[in-house]
């Protein structure tokens, strides 16, 4: 019946677990990657550099417009013929979703910096706080506070977007999805059903919990 | 008065942005605890004062001395205290933090000290019971009367207000005006720019008239609204009151 039993075979129920794990572990490496990198560039990019802000601005466009799908063949078919490098199929991703992240994060700092009005800066200025001070005390308390939520609607469509590993080989859940109903498809005929449906409940329960948290905070927070 | 008793002064002050001039030749002293408002049409130039003198914006010509020091875009200027016409309070920090941040951070001063003088002074313009509460939580008016305390927390010598009630609904227009008058009966030196004119007329010591980046007039409250001398000054006024329409 609808094939939800195929998990109970064997290891199936916990290999698709460690899939998921897999998973997990490629976006939350990434987002640990790109979280200072992110925060660097987009300091750059708020400030008033020019050619630096050039540079960024078409780095950001050039990730937002490749489907990750073609970075990542680009980085792990690509990058590794011409250069001749060793890569594996999950330091490709990883290369990859930091690269995302990275440029996504800069933009909601910039975004975040550039929401603060003139006023707060010239109220501390006019209260006698240093640069220094009105950074430490006034400027970066409220960026965090707008960033928090922000970031973590971005992890969550990392995590999303990790299925697409698979296509370079990365054996994740999905990818383990469809080796279990590959292996079943005689005695299970009904598996991807069942087994789908379990890997969305998977995404699902990771990805509601941290859009609950990010919607909680932004109340908060407003 | 004598000499000694000027407090600021600003000398052949000239202020532009790009091409465009703002201020010209503007020349004015004001004396230790006088109230000057500064009235005049919109873009006239007087926000733009009160931001030179705050240290706000750079000049292009003259100087601005307040007590004996120049005044340097950017530099401290613990002397003086401004407040906004948006409430430009630290959205992230409760009432007392907005206000004995500067105070424990800038003058080093002791926490629970500055708290204790924080509360008198929330107690003054009653907000006694706000001093959890978050700007957020607080009406437009309250918030103003917040942001006058912290400024007057540093011990300025003379407070700059800068269109303080123009972005108020009508009702909380007069708590706040009520703080400002209070602080011109306990003697503060301030600079105020309104476009209240019952409330320029009851706090002024002073009324300046600014047009086109110029000081048009310079009289007591008491003449300038009743007979002011320049024409420019009798249009401007006129602005203010209606002529009835029924017959």
């Amino acid at each position: 019946m609808w094939g939800i039993e195929v998990l109970f075979k064997g290891k199936n129920f916990l290999r698709l677990l460690e899939g998921l794990g897999i998973a997990l572990e490629i976006s939350m490496v990434s987002v640990l990657i790109s979280i200072p990198i992110g925060i660097i560039l987009g300091i750059l990019m708020a400030g008033n550099n020019p050619v630096i802000k050039a540079i960024l601005r078409i780095y950001l466009d050039f990730i937002r417009i490749m489907p990750q799908l073609v970075l990542l063949f680009l980085v792990f078919f690509g990058t590794t013929k011409v250069w001749g490098w060793d890569l594996s199929a999950e330091a490709s991703s990883i290369i990859v979703f930091s690269m995302w992240g990275a440029a996504e994060m800069s933009d909601l700092v910039r975004g975040a910096l550039k929401a603060i009005p003139a006023h707060q800066y010239e109220s501390a200025q006019m209260l006698g706080l240093t640069a220094l001070q009105t950074k430490i005390y006034i400027i970066i308390p409220q960026c965090i506070r707008r960033l928090i939520p922000l970031s973590i609607n971005l992890i969550t469509r990392m995590i999303k977007t990790t299925s697409l590993v698979l296509m370079i080989g990365v054996v994740e859940v999905l990818k383990v999805a469809q080796q279990i109903i590959e292996a079943n498809r005689m005695s299970v005929p009904n598996a991807a059903f069942g087994v789908y449906l379990f890997v969305f409940a998977l995404y699902f329960a990771v990805c509601f919990v941290l859009s609950m948290a990010a919607r909680k905070l932004e109340k908060k927070w407003s | 008065m004598s000499e000694t008793s000027e407090l600021l002064e600003i000398k052949h002050l000239t202020k532009s942005f790009g091409t465009t001039s703002v201020l010209e030749d503007i020349n004015l002293t004001v004396r230790k605890g006088e109230a000057v408002v500064l009235v005049g049409p919109s873009g006239c130039g007087k926000s733009t004062l009160l931001r030179c003198i705050g240290a706000l914006e750079d000049i292009q010509g003259g100087e601005i001395i307040i007590d004996g020091e120049r005044i340097v875009k950017g530099g401290k200027n613990p002397k003086v205290g401004m407040v906004f016409q948006s409430y430009d309070l630290f959205p992230h920090l409760n009432v007392l933090d907005n206000i004995t941040l500067a105070p424990r951070k800038v003058l080093k001063r002791d926490k629970a000290q500055v708290k204790e003088e924080a509360r008198e002074l929330l107690r003054r313009v009653g907000l006694a019971d706000k001093e959890k509460s978050l700007p957020r939580e607080l009406s437009g008016g309250q918030k103003q009367r917040v942001a006058i305390v912290r400024a007057l927390i540093m011990q300025p010598e003379i407070m700059l207000f800068d269109e303080v009630t123009a972005a108020l609904d009508p009702e909380m227009v007069r708590e706040v005006l009520e703080v400002i008058l209070d602080l011109a009966k306990q003697g503060r030196t301030m600079m105020i720019v309104t476009h209240e004119m019952q409330f320029a007329r009851a706090v002024a010591d002073r009324v300046i008239m600014i047009d086109g980046g110029r000081i048009i007039e310079e009289n007591t409250p008491g003449r300038f609204f009743t007979e002011p001398q320049t024409e420019r000054a009798r249009q401007f006024l006129n602005t203010f009151t209606y002529e009835s329409v029924k017959k």
